[in-house]
């Protein structure tokens, strides 16, 4: 393993490049040699359905590949000029000789971003990156019986869990039932057929909603007779996982079951809002409870930094001068001065001031 | 004469003021809606090019002086190479980037909030004492500290001294020290004198100013010398002529935006209920640009377009060739005057206001365009002129570019 401190040697080179770091100078030789912000540059871009694609990713300087299967990655494009910050979940396995990792993206008939990443990223192209995150992950060694609900995009995480459970030779008694609108626009099709050729003990069940309809839980038995007593993960859109947590929280079971959201769900309780001061832009905005501060500011105008918009970046994060703030995600409030906090999840409770 | 009023000197009324206003807003709202990956583009070209040409400068002074032959071509070339380096990333890159101009790319390596340039003044400081101070008070005496800043007389208000005597000295050596000048600039030494200087904030300005100034002294006469081995002396020599270049020219630029001819100022009586419109007004009456091609343009950080970077100072500065455009017109319709000349001329009357304003009013004449009967202040009795601090100015613009510290800069604390 390499014996030169990295950190002493940047160190000693800052004394020749102050006020820039070396790694400004060093990122003009290779854009990939730089650790002041993650960087990444898209070495394929692989078609998997007609309108999804899966990036894959060699991260720069300053990546460690220690993403655990199911966790998600920020990832800035730069559109018209501007970083635009969207996160996605990773679907290659873990890997820590690994040189690039995998992103699974299918283009929303709304999202602007995710249409750009599908259809208009050039390979060579470099991203910005932000470090993995999530809780949706896959425990090492894997619990011996699990079940899988999956609806449309929401295969991503799964799938770098069944990849890290078939690379490691140790895939357990595993169920996964798979919803698409159609046979074609289901992502992995064919590898997870693959899967199930090669493993007796992985179950693979398609369900294509367009033609048999949605899965009704009442029938899950039908599916997965033993789903009581198996470890299950679900992902997928919104009124799915509401059923399915709804589910299985009628039976007590809802410590088994994990979830994952692609959209951040602010909890509702909203508290009473004020009015929010950006100090440097000299500006001020009424706002409620449930809006968050980065919307408000840029509601009144301010140049606001974001990034992901779901807590995960921290891009966002300006300083609170004075007053009360609450974490729409746990209701938590913070109130420090000085206190550096996420615009992008947090919302006004009273009246407070920011350094921007 | 200073002006009191800037409706009155140019005989707009009220309501066309207020059009004038709405019709500079429009422009900025169309440069807004219209930054692109072409914007982006510039930035990224023009900071590439700088980081290029000062690698290019350093190693040619490191590698290229150890020959006999090579010695004294080397050192001319890579001095030049690192000079133009140091005043491309303080000019068009440097202070653009401070002022916002850039943030709009949610880019934090381009970012006001973190820039630190090449210069011995720390990026707070600056920011507070250029975009806030100057932007927002540009050209008030008492009020703008970049009026003579502090050391010059540079206005017939400013009350004569024996002191300003000494003025074509200390301008010779302001503008060879400038990076220096600078850097004290937002300490304020009149109120330090005074001391009315809050001593803790004065003790971490001064904390910032020398770590600041430590590593930027270390890294041109200390290190790089170093590595040149047996050539220390001539990379240390080339060093500081680099730095003088800069100096030199960075003055001569800045000493172009107000200073000339037909650069007004005003009053404290203007800032009372000033409008946005009037604000606009007052930064046009106050500002001077000066021709040329886009070579020099960027050379001086778009200053050539004084006029359009106060109105707009944080719009990306390859724009504003084309918004000068829409300011001339608007400069023709409303009758306002547009100061602008060749560079030398404009330097050239800087520098005789530098010369006659040494000597007493009644010794010289005033070169300020003569203004049509109206109030003139220059015979008044002189007022409070001293510096202001910052709870005795008025609220501030908002378009002005942050200047509060950034986290990097907290860390200090």
């Amino acid at each position: 393993m390499t014996t030169i401190p990295w950190e002493r040697v940047r160190r000693a080179g800052s004394k020749l490049t102050t006020p820039l770091h070396p790694d400004d100078y060093l990122s003009l030789l290779n854009p990939l040699w730089s650790s002041r912000e993650l960087r990444g540059r898209i070495e394929k871009v692989v078609p998997e359905t007609e309108d999804a694609a899966t990036l894959v990713i060699r991260p720069g300087w300053g990546w460690h590949y220690e993403h655990r299967p199911g966790q998600y990655v920020g990832i800035g494009v730069q559109v018209e000029g501007r970083f635009q910050w969207r996160s996605y979940s990773v679907s290659s396995p873990p890997r820590r000789s690994g040189r690039t990792i995998s992103i699974t993206v299918r283009a929303m008939p709304e999202g602007l971003l995710s249409a750009h990443l599908v259809n208009g990223l050039e390979p060579g192209t470099i991203v910005r990156l932000a470090k993995p995150e999530g809780d949706f992950v896959m425990p090492d060694p894997p619990p011996e019986k699990l079940l899988f609900l999956v609806g449309g995009s929401g295969i991503t995480p799964v799938m770098a869990m069944l990849r890290t459970l078939d690379r490691r030779g140790t895939m357990p008694d595993v169920v996964l039932h798979y919803s698409s609108t159609t046979p074609e626009r289901m992502i992995f099709r064919d590898e997870l057929a693959a899967l199930a050729d090669k493993h007796e003990s992985f179950t693979f069940h398609q369900l294509h909603t367009d033609l048999d309809g949605m899965l009704d839980l009442q029938e899950l038995d039908a599916v997965c007779d033993d789903w009581h007593g198996r470890e299950t993960w679900a992902c997928g859109p919104g009124p799915m996982l509401d059923a399915v947590t709804g589910h299985w929280e009628s039976v007590d079971l809802e410590e088994r079951l994990h979830v994952e959201r692609f959209s951040l769900e602010l909890g509702g309780e909203g508290g009473e809002g004020g009015t929010i001061t950006f100090r440097n832009s000299n500006k001020t905005i009424e706002a409620d409870g449930a809006t968050t501060i980065l919307e408000a500011g840029e509601g009144a105008g301010v140049g606001m930094p974001y990034g992901c918009r779901m807590g995960i970046c921290h891009t966002c994060t300006v300083t609170l001068v004075s007053g009360t703030i609450r974490d729409l995600r746990s209701g938590d409030e913070f109130g420090q001065p000085n206190e550096p906090v996420q615009t992008c999840v947090t919302a006004a409770a009273g009246d407070c001031t920011f350094d921007i | 004469m200073a002006i009191a009023d800037v409706k009155e000197y140019t005989h707009l009324t009220e309501e066309e003021v207020e059009q004038l206003g709405r019709e500079l807003d429009a422009i900025r709202a169309d440069i807004e809606e219209s930054r692109n990956a072409d914007d982006a583009a510039y930035i990224n070209r023009m900071i590439k090019l700088q980081r290029g040409l000062a690698a290019a400068g350093r190693v040619t002074l490191m590698a290229g002086t150890q020959s006999r032959r090579t010695r004294v071509p080397a050192a001319v070339l890579g001095g030049s190479l690192l000079g133009l380096a140091k005043i491309l990333e303080n000019m068009e890159i440097g202070h653009n980037v401070m002022h916002g101009q850039w943030d709009w790319m949610n880019d934090p390596e381009i970012h006001s909030s973190n820039w630190e340039w090449d210069t011995a003044q720390p990026a707070e400081q600056w920011k507070h004492s250029h975009n806030y101070v100057h932007h927002q008070f540009t050209n008030v005496l008492g009020h703008d500290n970049d009026v003579g800043y502090g050391i010059l007389r540079m206005a017939r208000e400013q009350k004569w001294h024996p002191y300003y005597l000494g003025q074509p000295v200390y301008n010779a050596l302001l503008a060879s020290l400038f990076q220096w000048g600078v850097a004290l600039h937002d300490l304020d030494l009149e109120r330090i004198r005074k001391g009315e200087k809050d001593p803790k904030e004065m003790k971490r300005q001064l904390r910032q100013i020398l770590r600041k100034g430590r590593n930027q002294i270390l890294k041109d006469y200390v290190v790089y010398p170093a590595l040149s081995g047996r050539q220390w002396r001539t990379t240390l020599v080339t060093n500081a002529s680099a730095n003088l270049a800069r100096n030199l020219w960075s003055y001569m630029i800045i000493f172009c935006g107000h200073f000339p001819d037909g650069a007004m100022h005003f009053t404290e009586e203007e800032l009372e209920d000033e409008t946005r419109a009037e604000w606009y007004l007052r930064q046009m009456l106050g500002s001077a640009n000066f021709e040329g091609g886009r070579t020099l343009h960027v050379l001086s950080g778009s200053l050539g377009y004084q006029i359009e970077h106060h109105l707009f100072p944080d719009l990306p500065s390859n724009r504003y060739p084309e918004i000068a455009v829409k300011v001339r017109a608007l400069c023709d319709k409303y009758d306002i005057p547009y100061t602008i000349g060749p560079l030398h001329r404009q330097y050239g009357q800087a520098l005789r206001t530098i010369m006659k304003l040494s000597l007493p009013n009644h010794m010289t004449s005033s070169d300020d365009p003569a203004p049509p009967e109206r109030r003139d202040t220059a015979n008044e009795p002189p007022r409070d002129r001293k510096r202001r601090s910052d709870e005795e100015r008025q609220p501030r613009r908002r378009e002005l570019g942050a200047y509060a510290r950034s986290p990097r800069e907290r860390e200090h604390d």
